[in-house]
């Protein structure tokens, strides 16, 4: 099958800037983002759960978006002045896409 | 004094403290014990729900008077207040960061509802009345506090046109957090259908409210529990001393209010719990959007694993005794 190459970009940051972060990506027009649950984990902030917690502090989400190359450095930039000083991790990696018209 | 004493006994043999000793006992051990955390917030909502419909029946059997006016100002000025004192009382004691200092300062100004909630239910036990309208007291009370940790944090700093232009919308998400939404919506559909609409879904919200109250304070254990276990080590010795003696201070210096206003035993002893309190719900959500750079281990671990327990140990049978105190 024939496949196209693509960015995919994967934020891992704290779940009260979710919607600031996904109001960002509408604002920059990227064509569609997800937003996963992360359990658990442990970083340079020390170890994190979200078992048992009410308030969004100290839970973690993860925004995956697969990007067109060339859209890569404007988005990355924008989102890496949101969340620079926050805890999080950044990520891109290349990707197969079967329909490249959506990204 | 024998009297604060059998108080004090009572609640430390109470369910909702020993459910709550279970779980942080079992989170230190390491024990694998957790609530879903879907199941944690629905059981929040239900007591923001309950606790605020009862609240507004008890308006509506008694009236809306000028203490009740007195009492939402009270809280707003108390509120704003507390962090400046808490800010000051740290800058003393501890050599933590400004802006450290001014997220946990807006944790102590503003309020733990559950704390307010044990509060009642020591109340109750103890066969103290209390007014309802000190839950729209806690409404009140949870923003102007962020509003001055911002202020204080922001006054060392250079402007920064971005962390603004976010902090804007924070306050929206503040005032119509769930939580705020549900307390101060039942509060308003208790006060519209008063005791009758009490009586209909009292099967709901009056009967099953402990043991939903002890299976959610176990919850707040395990994550006390597992915050003190994360964060210890970003505590000094003074910073824990701040976090035990904290809520007497806040209780001292809403003393005045209750008893200028009137309150009864029960009501200013509720007054004295939310000045008391440290927020641990809203404020920490507020301050990882506003003031990233503070650090959760120390305010988290402050409010939850050191002031939460204290409050419900000890600090609500001492406030009852102060509000009995105070109303002779």
């Amino acid at each position: 099958m024939q496949t196209y190459a693509k960015k995919r970009l994967e934020i891992i940051v704290e779940a009260p800037i979710q919607e600031r972060l996904t109001a960002l990506l509408d604002r920059l027009a990227v064509t569609g983002y997800t937003v996963l649950p992360a359990l658990a984990g442990r970083g340079h902030s020390g170890e994190w759960s979200r078992e048992g917690l009410v308030g969004g502090a100290g839970r973690m989400i993860v925004i995956v978006c697969l990007l067109d190359a060339e859209r890569v450095d404007s988005v990355l930039e924008a989102v890496f002045s949101m969340v620079s000083r926050r805890t999080g991790i950044v990520s891109i990696c290349d990707v197969q896409v079967v329909r490249p018209e959506h990204f | 004094m024998g009297d604060t004493l059998a108080i004090a006994l009572t609640n430390l043999t109470s369910p909702m403290v020993l459910f709550f000793a279970l779980g942080l006992a079992a989170a230190l051990a390491r024990s694998d014990l957790a609530l879903p955390e879907a199941v944690a917030k629905a059981l929040a909502l239900y007591l923001m729900l309950a606790i605020g419909f009862k609240g507004g029946v008890g308006v509506a059997a008694h009236g809306v008077d000028a203490k009740l006016i007195a009492a939402l100002a009270a809280g707003a000025v108390l509120s704003a207040l507390i962090p400046l004192v808490a800010f000051g009382i740290l800058s003393l004691v501890s050599d933590l960061p400004r802006a450290d200092r001014a997220a946990v300062a807006g944790h102590y100004g503003s309020i733990s509802i559950v704390t307010l909630v044990a509060a009642t239910e020591t109340m109750k036990s103890l066969g103290l009345d209390y007014e309802g309208y000190l839950v729209a007291v806690a409404a009140v009370m949870e923003t102007p506090a962020i509003l001055t940790a911002l202020w204080l944090a922001a006054r060392g700093r250079k402007r920064d046109a971005a962390q603004e232009e976010e902090n804007g919308s924070l306050f929206r998400e503040i005032a119509l957090n769930g939580s705020i939404v549900v307390l101060v919506g039942a509060f308003a559909i208790g006060l519209i259908t008063g005791e009758k609409g009490l009586a209909d879904i009292a099967p709901f919200i009056v009967d099953p409210f402990k043991g939903i109250l002890c299976l959610f304070l176990l919850d707040m254990g395990v994550i006390a529990g597992r915050g003190l276990r994360a964060g210890y080590r970003s505590l000094t010795p003074a910073v824990i001393v701040f976090g035990l003696t904290m809520p007497l201070i806040g209780a001292v210096i809403a003393a005045p209010a209750a008893w200028a206003i009137g309150l009864s035993a029960g009501g200013a002893a509720l007054l004295l719990t939310l000045a008391a309190s440290a927020s641990y719900i809203a404020v920490p959500a507020a301050m990882r959007v506003a003031l990233p750079e503070a650090r959760p281990a120390i305010y988290l671990t402050l409010s939850l694993g050191v002031t939460f327990p204290f409050n419900l140990t000890v600090g609500i049978p001492l406030y009852a005794a102060i509000g009995q105190y105070l109303t002779g």
